[in-house]
C-alpha cells in the first residue's frame, strides 16, 4: 500500500483561458482505492482524464511507477477507464465489448473465451454475452463496461462518475460490488464522483477538490473529523461553521463563551472556524444548555428529527432522536470532542449557516451528472 | 402534459380530420408523380401498341445489343461509386476532425456546386476537358499534350464522380459527425492506435452514413443519360440514353421498348438497394 504509483507534480490545466486545474500534487498508491471528490467543475474529472491520457497538462509532469507519462497516448498507458455513461461500442455484443482488447491483441480464440466469461462471471453477467448492449438496462450497462476494461488487466482502473446514472438502490448494490472486485483484483481504483457519501464508504484516501485546487487529501475518518476547512466541512456531511477566537490551547471562544476543545497549536486569540457537526450536539433543557435558542423547524427524517435553531441569528443544524416542538426554547450542550476548529481561509463565512438551508435547495445545487464539467473537456 | 381523459373525443375526431386535410396534398402528389407514373411504366413496359399484354418488350431488353449497354451502365456507376467512396470518406472524416466552427463553412463549398444545375456543370466540365479547352492549353504551356479526354471512359466516370460526389460526403461525414466521442476514447483507452481505432470503431460505426452514400451516388449514375452523352459526343450509350432516346422517339413501339428498359432497371435499382441494406445490417462487421 505504500508504493507510489501514480504521481502528479505541479499539474496545471486551462480551456480557453479558464483554469480548470491549478498546481495539483498529488499520489496515488498502488492497490488503493482513492477517490476524487468534489462538486462539478471542481477539476476532477479533468485529472481524471490527465490520468488516462485524453488532455496533458500545460504545466507539470504525470510520473507512472517513477517514469515520466505525460506524453504517452491513452494506449500506452497501463490504466483503463469506466466512462461515465459507459461508452459501450453499440455495434458489438456484450461478448464483443469486453473481448475488445484481446481481440486487439489477437489473443488464441480460446483464451478469449475463457477470460471474457471469467469477466461476466466476476460482474455476474454469466450469460449474457449474445446480448445487444442497447438492450440491456443501466446496471447491467455498466457491469460490462467494467468487464471491458478489467480485461486488461490494468494497474489502474479510473472510473468517471461510474454510478452517476443509475437510481439509489442500484447505486448502493454497486458500490459494494465495486469494493468487492478492487479487493478480489487487488486493481488500483482512481474514483471521480461528487457524491460524499459514496465517497466515504468506499475509499481508502479522499481527495476533495474545489475550483481546480486539492482541499484535503486523507482517509474518510480524516476528513470527516478533521476538515480542512470550510469548504471541505460543508461539502462533506452537514456541519455548522462559527466564527471563534482562539483564546490559548484547549480553549476558544464564540457566541460570546469560552469552550473546552481539544484543538492546540493556534496562535492566541487567532480567528478560527469552528466546526460542530449537526448529530454531536445534545438537546437539553434550556437552563442546563451551553447555549440555547429557539427552535424554528423541525422535520422527521426516520432515524432523528432534523431541528433548525436560532442562536444570536445565526441558524444551527441540529440532529436529535429527542422530539421538539417548533418555536420552543431549547439548550445545547456542546463537548469538547464535539469542536474542530479550523483555520480561516478562503471559504470562511461561505458555509455554514442554515438560514437559507431547505432540502429542495440542496438537491439542486446537487446536480447528478456534471455535464457542464464534462462538456468543457469536449471543447480540446 | 394533458391527461387522456380530459380530452374530449369529439376535439380528439377534429385533429383527426385536420391531420387527413393537412396530409392529403401530401397524399396527392404521392399519387399523382410517383405511383402513376410507375403504374404507367409497368402498363407500357407488359403492353404492345395495341395495349395488349406481351412480354415481347421485356425479352427484347435482354437480347445481347440492350444487355451489353445494360452491362455497361452497371460497370461504370460501379467505378464511380468506389470512385467517390475513396475520395469522399477520407474528406467527410478529414472535415470532422477540423475546428467545429469552420466545419459548417467546408460543406457549404461542398455543397455550392449544387446550387448549379446538372447540365451547366456538365458542359463546363466538357469546356474544360476540350481538346483546345483550358486544362490541354495549361498542358502545352509544360510542353505536354494535347491529350483527347473526351469520348472516353475517363472524362464519362469523371463527369458522374464530379456531380455525385457531394452526395457521398454528406451522409458519410453527417454520420461521422455523430460519433460519440466518448466511443473512440474508450477505443484508445483500451489499446487501439489511431489506426485501429479507424478500422474497429469509426467505419463500422460510419457504415449507414457510407450505405446512403453508395446509393445516393450508384442510382443517379446508373440512370444517367446526360453526362455520357454530353461527355462523349452521344458516342457512349448508357441505359439511361437508350431509355431516353426510345421514350422520346414518338413511336409507341419504342415507347414500350423505353418503359420495359425503365421497369428493368428499377428492378435493377431495388434489388441494389435491397442488398446494400442487407450488408448494412449485418452487425459487428470488424474491418481492419
Amino acid at each position: 500500500m505504500s508504493q507510489k504509483l501514480i504521481e502528479l507534480k505541479g499539474v496545471s490545466k486551462s480551456f480557453d483561458g479558464e483554469q480548470v486545474l491549478n498546481n495539483i500534487h498529488l499520489y496515488i498508491r498502488d492497490k488503493e482505492f482513492i477517490t476524487l471528490l468534489g462538486p462539478s467543475g471542481c477539476g476532477k474529472t479533468t485529472t481524471l482524464r490527465l490520468i488516462g491520457g485524453f488532455e496533458t497538462p500545460d504545466e507539470g509532469e504525470i510520473f507512472f511507477e517513477g517514469r515520466p507519462m505525460t506524453d504517452l497516448p491513452p494506449y500506452k498507458r497501463p490504466v483503463n477507464t469506466v466512462f461515465q455513461r459507459y461508452a459501450l461500442f453499440p455495434h458489438l455484443n456484450v461478448f464483443d465489448n469486453i473481448a475488445f482488447a484481446l481481440k486487439l491483441r489477437h489473443v488464441p480464440k480460446e483464451e478469449i473465451d475463457e477470460q471474457v466469461h471469467e469477466m461476466l462471471r466476476l460482474v455476474s453477467l454469466r450469460g449474457f454475452g449474445d446480448k445487444n448492449v442497447a438492450t440491456l438496462s443501466g446496471g447491467q450497462q455498466q457491469r460490462v463496461a467494467i468487464a471491458r476494461a478489467l480485461i486488461n488487466r490494468p494497474r489502474v482502473l479510473l472510473l468517471d462518475e461510474p454510478l452517476g446514472a443509475l437510481d439509489l438502490k442500484l447505486r448502493k448494490d454497486m458500490q459494494n460490488e465495486l469494493k468487492n472486485i478492487q479487493r478480489q483484483t487487488g486493481i488500483t481504483f482512481v474514483y471521480v464522483t461528487h457524491d460524499q457519501e459514496e465517497a466515504l464508504s468506499m475509499s481508502d484516501t479522499i481527495v476533495v477538490m474545489e475550483g481546480g485546487r486539492i482541499q484535503q487529501i486523507g482517509t474518510p475518518t480524516d476528513i470527516y473529523n478533521e476538515p480542512e476547512n470550510a469548504f471541505v466541512a460543508d461539502f462533506i456531511g452537514e456541519s455548522n461553521i462559527i466564527d471563534g477566537v482562539m483564546k490559548e490551547d484547549l480553549k476558544v471562544n464564540f457566541d460570546g463563551r469560552d469552550f473546552v476543545c481539544l484543538d492546540r497549536g493556534f496562535g492566541e486569540n487567532e480567528p478560527v472556524d469552528v466546526v460542530i457537526r449537526p448529530e454531536d450536539v445534545d438537546v437539553v433543557e434550556p437552563e442546563r444548555g451551553m447555549l440555547r435558542g429557539i427552535a424554528t423547524s423541525v422535520t422527521f427524517k426516520g432515524v432523528h428529527w432534523e431541528i433548525i435553531v436560532d442562536i444570536n441569528n445565526f441558524k444551527w443544524m441540529i440532529q436529535t432522536t429527542d422530539y421538539v416542538s417548533p418555536g420552543q426554547e431549547i439548550g445545547l450542550y456542546i463537548e469538547p470532542d464535539a469542536i474542530h476548529i479550523m483555520k480561516k481561509s478562503e471559504f470562511s463565512g461561505m458555509f455554514g449557516d442554515y438560514s437559507s438551508f431547505s432540502d429542495e435547495l440542496d438537491e439542486l445545487s446537487d446536480p447528478d451528472t456534471p455535464q457542464a464539467e464534462a462538456e468543457s473537456d469536449d471543447q480540446t | 402534459m394533458t391527461r387522456p381523459e380530459t380530452v374530449p373525443a369529439p376535439r380528439r375526431k377534429r385533429r383527426g380530420v385536420v391531420q387527413t386535410i393537412a396530409a392529403a396534398p401530401h397524399a396527392l402528389w404521392c399519387v399523382l408523380f410517383i405511383l402513376a407514373p410507375m403504374a404507367f411504366v409497368v402498363y407500357y413496359a407488359f403492353t404492345d401498341a395495341d395495349g395488349a399484354f406481351t412480354i415481347y418488350n421485356i425479352n427484347e431488353v435482354f437480347s445481347a445489343s440492350y444487355l451489353r449497354i445494360l452491362e455497361r451502365s452497371i460497370l461504370y456507376a460501379l467505378v464511380a461509386t468506389a470512385i467517390c467512396l475513396v475520395l469522399a470518406y477520407p474528406l467527410a472524416y478529414a472535415i470532422t476532425k477540423m475546428k467545429a466552427r469552420h466545419q459548417p463553412q467546408i460543406i457549404m463549398l461542398l455543397m455550392l456546386p449544387m446550387w448549379i444545375n446538372l447540365l451547366i456543370r456538365t458542359y463546363s466540365l466538357k469546356i474544360l476537358l476540350e481538346t483546345n479547352g483550358v486544362i490541354n492549353h495549361a498542358l502545352a504551356w509544360v510542353h505536354l499534350g494535347p491529350v483527347h479526354f473526351l469520348n472516353s471512359n475517363f472524362a464519362i466516370i469523371l463527369g458522374m464522380v464530379y456531380n455525385y460526389l457531394p452526395y457521398m460526403v454528406l451522409p458519410i461525414y453527417s454520420v461521422l459527425v455523430k460519433i460519440d466521442r466518448r466511443l473512440i476514447e474508450a477505443a484508445q483507452d483500451l489499446g487501439c492506435n489511431s489506426r485501429q481505432v479507424l478500422g474497429r470503431v469509426t467505419f463500422p460505426l460510419s457504415l449507414s452514413g457510407v450505405i446512403s452514400g453508395i446509393t445516393m451516388v450508384f442510382v443517379p449514375s446508373i440512370s444517367t443519360f446526360f453526362i455520357s452523352k454530353s461527355l462523349s459526343d452521344g458516342r457512349v450509350k448508357l441505359i439511361g440514353d437508350v431509355i431516353e432516346t426510345e421514350i422520346s422517339m414518338h413511336n409507341v413501339a419504342a415507347y414500350n421498348i423505353g418503359s420495359a428498359l425503365s421497369f428493368v432497371l428499377m428492378v435493377l435499382i431495388l434489388v441494389s438497394l435491397f442488398v446494400t441494406n442487407k450488408f448494412g445490417e449485418k452487425d459487428g462487421g470488424v474491418i481492419v
